[in-house]
């Protein structure tokens, strides 16, 4: 059977594109960002995974106002990442894993979840960045990736609480796949930051450490908050948490954090990254 | 509690929900054909013909000539749809941010620092 070995967070935000391709890593206004990953790399480098579901949100690249689904998750042999419009550099092809996919459509449908299944699909920034801060370079990636994509463009976005629910069946899935893969579940995006408004530029240093904090031992907690609770703490697109909390759905057990990191500001943004393993 | 009512409670802050997707509709799915290229050039060399295209209103035209954040939002624009019409010159979320807050940019990068330190 497959084994789930831990859940890793980051940031997806775009100006880490760019710092990434100039190697920006002992920039002193990027190295309390990049300085996270190389302890992430270590960990990676024990576990080993051989897929990794990582749930993030599109921002209008694959998903137009046309067609919004609540949750969408890639079933393709590949996913490109494509041009979004403002010139972060594309950094290629994705392998898929279209069997793992569908093993996941097929048991998380069974507990009435009910995806938009996608065979074919283009990943962003807040699928490629992490993937790349986390694995390099698709070309050099030793992992296949499944995408799970959860509207945060158009309210009403999924609560909190559905979205911790949503990870919880995402977990039981994996752990019933009779692979032999080794699985880490990626929840990207956040922390606080909000981009537009009169209110843009808002970071909350103290409540993005208390998700923080709260996301080991006590998710259940972060799943009573409400979308307008989220949205005043963290910010408009600090919303994004709700991707966080349905990786820590997917991690049923004993959880320890093996570390984490929190830096302000990159971008407009509380960064943060954070690696739980599944005991 | 309608999403009309959310909206009023947060200062400075637009929930995009469906009245906001209705309203924008035509300026964000001009906004998302940035996506491509050829429609960034298309765009750059008729502004006026590419928004007749698009079919946006005058509000929206308007608030596209003035290169106005606040207006494209009060016109239905949704921030990540806006983000790639700000592509186009150039503009960080920095530089963006600080136009929609009246602050300088570096004032307004100054003040997402600040925010680290409590």
């Amino acid at each position: 059977m497959a084994t789930i070995v831990g859940g890793l967070t980051s940031s997806h935000i775009p100006s880490v594109g760019n710092a990434y391709a100039k190697k920006l890593f002992n920039d002193p206004y990027w190295k309390p960002f990049f300085d996270a990953y190389p302890k992430i790399h270590g960990w990676l480098d024990e576990k080993k995974p051989d897929v990794a579901v990582v749930i993030y949100n599109d921002h209008g690249l694959n998903f137009f106002l046309d067609k919004m689904p609540t949750f969408a998750i890639g079933a393709a042999p590949a996913y490109n990442n494509q041009d979004e419009g403002w010139g972060i550099p594309l950094v290629g092809t994705f392998k898929g894993h279209p069997a793992l996919s569908w093993h996941i459509i097929n048991s998380i449908s069974a507990e009435n979840f009910d995806l938009t299944t996608c065979q074919e699909m283009a990943v962003d920034h807040g699928f490629a960045v992490p993937a790349q801060l986390f694995w390099g370079n698709p070309d050099e990636s030793p992992v296949r990736f499944i995408p799970v994509c959860i509207n945060t463009v158009q309210h009403p976005i999924p609560t909190p609480a559905r979205c911790y629910a949503f990870g919880q069946a995402l977990g039981r899935a994996l752990a019933s796949w009779p692979g032999d893969e080794k699985i880490v579940v990626v929840g990207t995006g956040g922390l606080s930051h909000q981009l537009d408004g009169e209110r843009a530029g808002f970071i909350n240093k103290k409540f993005d450490l208390y998700c923080m904090d709260k996301i080991v031992n006590e998710p259940e907690e972060l799943a009573k908050m409400t979308t307008h609770d989220l949205v005043l703490e963290a910010g408009a697109q600090g919303a994004e948490f709700i991707l966080w909390l349905a990786m820590r759905g997917a991690l049923q057990g004993t959880v320890t954090k093996v570390m984490e990191n929190y830096h302000i500001p990159i971008s407009n943004t509380g960064a943060g990254s954070m690696v739980l393993e599944l005991a | 509690m309608s999403t009309e009512a959310i909206e009023h409670e947060i200062p400075g802050t637009v929930m995009f929900d469906g009245t906001q997707a209705m309203k924008g509709y035509a300026l964000n799915k001009m906004c998302y054909s940035f996506n491509s290229a050829s429609s960034r050039d298309s765009f750059r060399a008729d502004e006026e013909g590419y928004m007749e295209r698009f079919g946006l209103n005058e509000q929206q035209k308007t608030a596209i000539r003035h290169r106005n954040v606040l207006e494209l939002i009060a016109a239905g624009g949704n921030i990540y749809y806006l983000a790639k019409f700000a592509g186009i010159f150039g503009l960080s979320v920095q530089d963006v941010g600080a136009q929609q807050t009246g602050m300088s940019v570096e004032d307004f990068k100054a003040y997402l620092k600040r925010q680290g330190d409590v």
